[in-house]
């Protein structure tokens, strides 16, 4: 690779550095707290967490009742 | 010289600016955060269904978002669009190469589309006017493999390749629109937003990155990784990432705090992961390691709560379903399974 080459390549990760630098970062506390309500809000909606009951699970077989 | 020595010297005083803005954030850590919760109850889901067909080993997997079909990649040379409720076969694609390593439905419905050693990404329209699947467009020029592949909608297309690029394409007139370059290896696995907004792309440089997708910017890097990282996700809300890698740990990062709040693993597990998904809620994170098994992780306690037994070779590709309902797993074995 020519000097020039990798000075430009260079460059582009310094740019990019001073980039990802000067984001604005929220506190670990908020976000956790924020990730932690959305678990819970969501909880009751999600069904892996919650079971499933066969009645109302679409992947098990359909007991069938006959009238005699 | 001197500029290249000055330019190397910045960027390692702005990685240290980095390192000390992300700590200065660090007001606690979510273990810490979570004390206060429980963990999850043990998580038993049973298989309900396993899909037959395939004659190879499995790749890849995708849910579609309206009903319950999914497609399934397998080097057997086939793409497969399952009914996962009767398991019948809806598409048999037999595909030009045989090499594939991913698979994406279109959240339309209308669209598929794989890719994998011939480094191209093959998009298939399913409702065409004669009922027969053809090959609507083949987007070529990646200079490496497909490594995975999520539609934005049925005009665009996101793909991660081995040659450590990612690009945005136009699927009508088969051109890319954005490149998106920056990471030093193979970029293994890509997510979408949300909001379709942004992408997340874990690589073989042990990192992950956020992209704007209009933009076409990379907003932040996240590592912490010891090895490949195989497999990404976005948290349900859009403000964390799930990585898994070959290092046998799967990682929580913050879109917001910058950083790494959790790491998922156990001195009991030695062998990489594959493939992840989280549950609806985010709370449950299933993923699949080259040991045959699946974990289950309380995504906040970091414990893990359910285990899913029945591969009987490497679990290669996991999914929940839209309604999360179930969960997908895909195996070398050549079977799929469908649990809850």
């Amino acid at each position: 690779m020519s000097s020039s080459s990798s000075l430009v390549a260079m460059k582009k990760v310094v740019h990019q550095l001073r980039f990802e630098a000067s984001i604005n970062r929220v506190k670990v506390s908020q976000a956790a707290a924020d990730l932690q309500q959305f678990c819970i809000q969501n909880a009751t909606q999600d069904p892996l967490l919650t079971g499933v009951s066969s009645s109302t699970n679409p992947f098990r077989p359909q007991k069938v009742c006959s009238f005699l | 010289m001197g500029e290249m020595e000055q330019l190397r010297k910045e960027a390692e005083s702005l990685k240290d600016q980095i390192t000390a803005a992300r700590k200065a954030v660090q007001d606690t850590t979510l273990q810490e955060a979570a004390a206060g919760i429980t963990v999850v109850g043990r998580v038993q889901l049973k298989t309900r269904k396993t899909l037959r067909g395939h004659l190879a080993k499995i790749y890849a997997m995708h849910w579609a978002v309206d009903a319950n079909l999914c497609v399934s990649a397998s080097q057997d040379g086939k793409l497969i669009v399952w009914d996962t409720i009767t398991t019948n076969k809806v598409n048999a694609i037999p595909l030009k190469s045989s090499w594939v390593m991913t698979c994406a439905y279109a959240p339309s419905g209308n669209l598929v589309a794989c890719g994998g050693l011939d480094n191209m990404c093959s998009i298939y329209n399913l409702k065409g006017k004669d009922g027969n699947v053809k090959v609507m467009r083949e987007l070529a020029a990646h200079t490496g493999y497909l490594s995975c592949c999520r539609f934005l909608s049925d005009s665009e297309i996101i793909t991660s390749s081995g040659d450590c690029t990612c690009v945005l394409w136009d699927i009508e007139t088969g051109t890319q629109k954005t490149v998106f370059a920056g990471h030093q290896g193979d970029c293994m696995s890509l997510a979408v937003s949300p909001d379709f907004k942004f992408f997340i792309s874990g690589a073989c440089d042990f990192t992950a990155k956020l992209w704007d997708i209009r933009e076409g910017v990379c907003r932040q890097t996240f590592g912490g990784h010891e090895s490949d990282i195989n497999a990404i996700g976005f948290f349900p809300n859009g403000n964390a990432v799930i990585t898994g890698s070959d290092d046998a740990t799967c990682k929580l990062y913050d879109l917001r705090a910058d950083q790494e709040l959790i790491t998922y693993q156990d001195s009991s597990i030695m062998c990489g992961v594959t493939s992840l998904a989280p549950s609806l809620s985010g709370r449950l994170i299933l993923a699949g390691y080259d040991d045959f098994n699946v974990n289950i992780w309380d995504s906040l306690k970091s414990e893990r709560v359910g285990v899913l037994a029945g591969h009987d070779n490497r679990v290669s590709c996991i999914g929940v379903s839209a309604d999360g309902m179930a969960c997908c797993t895909g195996s070398w074995d050549s079977f799929l399974k469908i649990w809850n």
